[in-house]
């Protein structure tokens, strides 16, 4: 049955291969460190903020405690690799288990608030998190974790460590991306996607319609969670060193969604085309304007990002001819409080 | 076998505003119910008891048979309730399809079926040529539509409709008509709300009337327009008489 709907979907994954390969190729001609890093961190990111779109963009809940499932990611791979001597491969999915359960543990007393009240209150959950951590000396505390490079196995992507040469983070990351704008778009075609969708759109037409409000806010957050615990867990083998101030900062909350609300909330594009103008753009005007304390970079990149969202409210992406959708789903309203 | 719907002596009060008092009488399966009575008579409030926006405070309502007073509104869909709301609710970051979609995932998880039946919903409603519309673009009349189409994929046993002819022009409202028969047609049970009185008494085959929250009386249409009582609530004590 060939509707407009299947087709489009066959579109985007071609698109999204070809993209993959594209991506896949870039570093190659590239032998500049500070480059490659740039490019390892912007693909990070579209994966992690694919991650936040699936719980904030397609169900509208914007959490901003995601900076908690990355850093939970983060320190329990970590602590398996040091404590255990667990590989990273094996310990990142386990990050990323215990960052949906995170998320499901926030979701469960926050969605029973809406809208704002919702995104403040993860705000909230997100510093406990973090002075948790500060405090906790068994994981480190405020010194952080030193992830050890096992001299044993050498490079090896088993324990996800390459000192020799770092393109297999290239690589590593990609796959994060990937997997992430995958399961976006497996949920952008099934039962889930049109029930978040239709929670954020209007919840009390979505209820007369069977849908279950609640159950559908943890789906969405444990596989978010999961996700972004997983990014955090790649990301603390590629820095070598994690530590609250790293993994678990409030700042990061924004971080990881910006790309996605930039780009256009809830379209599988968005984060990808936020992170690769946003990420690169946050860099270059460090490295141009910053390091005179004065400032003038984050005045610049504030400046920029206010002028996107002034320009382009729903999204860049939509500016390469991405569906565009009604600008309306960042706040799903009051309608949810008879819903919770 | 009982009645498709009963309600049963119910009571609805929003601090200390009394919107349903004891209100009882019984839908017939295959029929179209009408419900009517001046602003504030209880007609929304009834209807957000029947598919569980609401819980009344006492009576209940049963469908064939099974209480489903107290049930929220995705279980209330499940048991076969459906209904579209008063102000337009459609879901606008979405088009017209993936809006009936939703409808259609309520009783098939896969997406294949969903689409297939919410295809076949928007050809019954005459919708297919907006298909690929997205929501927020349609006129006020196929937003009615939508609704209707949406609520019809859920495979409802009963459909409500609140006020789903209001401020449409008459060629518009005499489609909508149309479409109510047809539903009705693939043994649908229809219960609505509505005000415009010449549209409404042709259609339905009885009306219950609703003054001040309370059931002033249900009959034929024929027979509930000539009673003094609905005259006097419609148009004060001064027409009861003439």
């Amino acid at each position: 049955m060939e509707t407009s709907i299947t087709r489009r979907r066959r579109h985007e994954l071609i698109i999204g291969a070809a993209l993959l390969l594209a991506l896949a190729l870039l570093p190659l001609p590239i032998s500049d460190v500070y480059t490659r890093n740039l490019i390892i961190i912007t693909v990070l990111f579209a994966g992690l903020a694919q991650a936040w779109n699936i719980l904030g963009g397609y169900c509208g809940q914007i959490s901003l405690s995601h900076a908690l499932y990355f850093g939970v990611g983060a320190y329990v791979s970590t602590l398996l690799l040091t404590r255990l001597g667990i590989p990273p491969t094996i310990g990142m999915f386990a990050g990323g288990a215990l960052g949906g359960l995170m998320a499901l543990l926030v979701g469960w007393p926050c969605f029973r608030l809406s809208g704002h009240y919702y995104a403040i209150a993860t705000v909230v959950v997100g510093e406990i998190g973090y002075l948790l951590a500060l405090n906790w000396d068994w994981i480190g505390g405020a010194t952080g974790i030193n992830i050890p490079y096992v001299r044993s196995v050498g490079d090896s992507w088993l324990w996800l460590q390459f000192r020799i040469n770092k393109l297999p983070y290239h690589y590593a990351a990609l796959a994060f991306a990937a997997v992430a704008w995958l399961v976006a778009w497996l949920i952008e075609g099934s039962r889930w996607g049109f029930v978040w969708r239709a929670v954020k759109d209007d919840p009390v037409a979505a209820r007369s319609l069977a849908v279950r409000i609640f159950p559908s806010k943890m789906a969405a957050a444990a596989i978010s969670g999961a996700l972004t615990g997983i990014g955090g867990a790649i990301y603390a083998q590629y820095v070598g060193y994690i530590d609250p101030d790293s993994v678990l900062y409030g700042q990061l909350s924004i971080l990881i969604p910006l790309p996605a609300v930039l780009g256009g909330v809830g379209t599988l594009w968005g984060p990808l085309v936020g992170a690769a103008v946003l990420i690169p753009l946050s860099e270059l005007t460090r490295s141009y304007l910053g390091g005179s304390g004065s400032g003038v970079d984050l005045m610049i990149y504030g400046g920029l990002i206010i002028l996107v969202a002034l320009a382009r409210p729903q999204g860049l992406a939509s500016l390469i001819g991405v569906r565009v959708r009604a600008p309306r789903g960042l706040d799903s309203g009051a309608d949810d409080a008879a819903a919770a | 076998m009982p009645p498709l719907l009963e309600v049963d002596r119910v009571s609805k009060s929003f601090g200390g505003v009394a919107a349903n008092v004891d209100i009882s009488f019984d839908v017939r399966a295959g029929e179209i119910l009408g419900l009517i009575g001046p602003n504030g008579a209880g007609k929304t409030s009834l209807f957000n008891s029947i598919s569980g926006e609401v819980t009344p405070d006492s009576g209940e309502v049963r469908l064939a048979g099974q209480r489903i007073s107290g049930l929220p509104p995705e279980q209330c869909s499940l048991l076969g309730i459906a209904r579209t709301f008063q102000v337009v609710r459609s879901f606008d970051s979405m088009t017209v399809l993936e809006n009936v979609m939703v409808g259609a995932y309520a009783r098939l998880s896969r997406t294949r079926p969903a689409m297939a039946r919410a295809l076949e919903t928007l050809a019954f409603t005459g919708l297919s040529a907006r298909a690929d519309s997205p929501a927020h673009s349609l006129t006020p009349a196929e937003k009615r539509r939508l609704e209707v189409a949406r609520a019809l994929a859920t495979e409802p046993r009963l459909l409500l409709l609140d006020e789903m002819l209001t401020g449409l022009t008459p060629v518009e409202a005499a489609s909508g008509v149309q479409l109510i028969r047809d539903v009705r047609a693939r043994g649908i049970t229809v219960m609505m709300v509505e005000h415009v009185m010449e549209v409404l008494l042709p259609l339905v085959d009885r009306v219950v009337v609703l003054d001040l929250g309370r059931v002033l009386t249900i009959g034929a249409p024929t027979e509930v327009v000539r009673n003094p009582d609905v005259i006097r609530a419609y148009l004060g004590d001064r027409y009861a008489a003439a």
